[in-house]
């Protein structure tokens, strides 16, 4: 199977009040608008893998669907973020052009796939985290931010139903299928918690009402995985080893190769289009 | 229940026969059972059948429908049915059915003069 070929429509941003001379003078904004726009960018990468090798072919169009909606995320968050630089970066240079350490992804969604258990133990992770996140940035004080939430956060809705009923049914469902979803949940889970980090960045778009609170986010987060892993009769992992980085450019071994075949295309033939 | 030899709608492919048929859910691993799917493209609109997809359950044939049958937004309302629950006509009693049908044009209501004054008709 090949990707979704739906045409993609030309990008129109929402327009709304700018603080004046508003061209590069954010750094705030891009960088915060880059981090979210890499997550949705990799972890789209990432979903794509699945083409043609789901274990149904029903899922394969259902993984493509989410990795379409995280594609469609993270082209706006990419063309907001070039536009607020003022560099006259695209949408295409931002996710083509940039090397490994420029990309301020969690390293959660670079990991690799594993199997179909640990990709949905990720996709809910992810996905309980997407939610109060857009939901939050629909009351961002950036118009543009909000303009996108709007959209992302029916789409993220339905991701944490699909990743919700995948885990219930794999986690309360065989032997094997609980063993190895819980296996795949405690390999992601201590990447979850980069996504709460706040740092200075992300304190000051908080003070702004830019950006929601991540220790509210996590709240959330917490309650909504709690709720499905009791249903999917699986456990809270324990662990205190907590990976980060993402956000500074620091990468697993893997998400280089992950680069590799996202932007080889594009390197090898510049400006290329059909 | 099935008429004549036993036929369900199976796959939107009208009549498939279902005696005499393993009944191993389409032979699926898993076994997964067929469902047949019918959207409404807008509000006034009846349910139209779009095609047909396998799903462990109900749950799991909605999103299912959802992601293969409206991704272009071509609706507002899914059903799903069990392929197996629906009953199809036989193609041997196609003729007894459908034949006595063809030479009775005046059941089409096309031998009336529509006065003019008469609108919306």
């Amino acid at each position: 199977m090949n990707l979704p070929t739906e045409p993609l429509a030309p990008l129109a941003l929402p327009r709304g009040p700018r603080p004046p001379g508003s061209a590069g003078d954010d750094p705030d904004v891009v960088t915060y608008a880059l981090r979210l726009g890499d997550d949705a960018l990799v972890l789209a990468q990432r979903l794509c893998e699945w083409a043609a090798c789901s274990p149904q072919l029903e899922e394969d169009v259902a993984l493509m669907n989410l990795a379409l909606d995280l594609l469609g995320q993270s082209r706006s968050l990419l063309t907001l973020a070039g536009a607020r630089e003022g560099r006259g970066r695209d949408e295409d240079d931002l996710a083509f052009l940039r090397d490994e350490p420029d990309f301020v992804n969690v390293q959660l969604v670079e990991l690799a796939n594993g199997d179909f258990g640990r990709t949905m133990a990720r996709q809910l992770l992810v996905a309980a985290y997407a939610v109060p996140l857009w939901q939050g940035l629909c009351a961002s004080a950036d118009a543009d931010l909000a303009g996108i939430a709007g959209k992302a956060v029916k789409e993220v809705t339905y991701h944490l139903d699909h990743a919700r009923s995948w885990v219930v049914r794999l986690g309360d469902g065989t032997e094997q299928s609980q063993r190895r979803v819980q296996a795949g949940l405690d390999e992601v889970w201590p990447y979850a918690l980069e996504l709460f980090e706040a740092d200075e960045l992300v304190q000051r778009l908080v003070a702004r009402g830019v950006a929601p609170d991540p220790t509210a986010l996590r709240e959330q987060w917490s309650a909504t995985v709690q709720e499905v892993l009791i249903e999917a009769t699986l456990s809270v992992p324990e662990t205190d080893w907590r990976p980060t980085g993402g956000r500074r450019g620091v990468h697993t071994e893997a998400f280089g190769y992950l680069l590799a075949e996202l932007q080889h295309v594009h390197r090898s033939h510049p400006g290329a289009s059909w | 229940m099935t008429t004549g030899g036993g036929f369900s709608a199976a796959g939107g492919h009208g009549a498939v026969p279902t005696a005499g048929v393993p009944s191993t859910d389409g032979g699926r691993p898993g076994g997964q059972p067929l469902w047949e799917v019918f959207v409404r493209s807008r509000r006034g609109l009846s349910h139209t059948h779009a095609g047909s997809l396998h799903a462990p359950d109900a749950h799991m044939a909605l999103r299912n429908a959802r992601d293969l049958y409206t991704r272009r937004q071509e609706g507002v309302s899914i059903w799903v049915v069990p392929a197996k629950d629906i009953v199809a006509s036989s193609p041997d009693e196609k003729d007894a059915f459908f034949d006595p049908a063809g030479d009775k044009p005046y059941r089409h209501p096309t031998f009336y003069d529509v006065p003019d004054e008469v609108q919306h008709l």
